[in-house]
């Protein structure tokens, strides 16, 4: 699964990343996001389900950091 | 300009709602126009941009209540500036102690955190009770679509805040445990089976859960505006308290009206005195009573009187 590396990154560039990621993706592929705690895994998630993607699993990394997987949605 | 006008020439009636408020200049006003919920067509804001070229000053004022105010009006001007901005029924607001233009986010037709339609709510609530006189002092409402609340809702007279609780569907949940992560009120957690535990006590109903859950899990259990009353800022600032949930938005003018009718009767003798005020000295108990007969799905078993805030400068009477 293709990882697309968002710590660092605040809202709301972190979600037009993440977008423009999904651009290179084809619907129904899987891709990864690393998300930084706080703002950028409260809203990133919400926004990338609101966009038609359909959010698989959200799981901690040892480190403090959301490991988010979903499969893209219809373009 | 005619010869004949140049005489003052002033109806009476379009000052009668007020909204034309004197500037320090003589003969000078303010034109506060009538903009329920901050919307404005673009189609109308032209007209207005030519009657403020032709009648008015250099700017225009946004108001801190989402009216647009056109300044520097002429005294003489006064009706043709209300004549010409009713071609696109731009009317003019209020000032004084009547029942003011109501204030509201953009809700819920384009902002994801919207819960309810707060600009059909602002609507409705100007079209049936704009203006409407008081007898006493302002009264102001206004519409959040969720508890984000930008539009302070708990510092109007009465105040709506759109709402929603969340229930959970076990079966379809997935346990990723967005939920959780996404709730600001820690009202949930993950438990050892790696479903979500709600705690409702903790709740303040913004429908976070619901939005973020990638599996339908949490669905709206209900969905209505929870309201407080007697807030007001100014001087000697109040928060207003909780006194309804998840009211739905057919009975927020029926409501409103419940209240004012509890201000008008419990004022007598008070003079220019506001809705939270009069609920510091009368006491709760008979507003909360007089609601609950009309709508007693929704008020709460008990309140308290409006929040004083200390704005630490002088001494409150």
């Amino acid at each position: 699964m293709h990882t697309v590396d968002l710590r660092g990154v605040c809202c709301p560039a972190n979600f037009v990343r993440a977008k423009l990621a999904l651009e290179e993706f084809e619907t129904g592929e899987g891709i990864r996001f690393l998300l930084d705690d706080g703002e950028a895994v409260k809203n990133v998630p919400r926004s990338l389900k609101a966009e038609g993607h359909q959010l698989l699993s959200l799981k901690e990394a040892p480190e403090g950091y959301f490991i988010l997987d979903l499969k893209k949605g219809e373009d | 300009m005619t010869e004949q006008s140049e005489k003052s020439h002033i109806d009476l009636n379009q000052l009668k709602a007020g909204g034309f408020i004197k500037e320090r200049g003589k003969d000078l006003f303010s034109v506060r126009l009538r903009v329920p919920g901050g919307r404005m067509a673009v189609s109308r804001l032209k007209k207005i941009v030519e009657v403020a070229e032709k009648y008015g000053g250099e700017f225009v004022h946004l108001s801190v209540r989402q009216s647009i105010e056109l300044v520097h009006v002429d005294f003489k001007h006064i009706n043709d500036v209300a004549e010409e901005l009713g071609i696109v029924r731009q009317k003019v607001a209020s000032c004084g102690a009547r029942v003011r233009v109501p204030v509201a986010c953009g809700g819920c037709e384009y902002n994801p955190n919207g819960l309810m339609d707060t600009q059909k709510s602002a609507l409705e609530v100007d079209a049936k009770l704009f203006g409407i006189e008081t007898g006493h002092h302002k009264f102001k409402v206004a519409f959040a679509g969720c508890p984000i609340d930008c539009p302070k809702s708990a510092t109007n007279d009465v105040g709506f805040q759109g709402a929603v609780l969340p229930a959970l569907e076990r079966d379809v949940c997935i346990g990723c445990g967005l939920c959780a992560k996404s709730c600001s009120a820690g009202a949930i957690r993950m438990g050892k089976d790696d479903k979500p535990i709600f705690a409702p006590e903790k709740c303040i109903y913004c429908g976070d859960c619901i939005k973020v859950c990638p599996s339908e899990a949490w669905q709206t259990e209900k969905r209505g505006y929870t309201v407080r009353i007697g807030g007001k800022w100014g001087r000697n600032p109040l928060v207003g308290t909780l006194f309804a949930t998840f009211l739905p938005e057919e009975k927020v003018v029926d409501f409103i009206s419940a209240v004012l009718a509890w201000y008008q009767e419990n004022s007598e003798g008070l003079g220019r005195i506001r809705l939270g005020d009069v609920m510091i000295r009368r006491g709760t108990d008979s507003l909360l009573r007089d609601l609950r007969r009309g709508f007693p799905e929704y008020v709460v078993d008990t309140t308290s009187p409006p929040q004083v805030i200390n704005t630490q400068i002088g001494k409150r009477p």
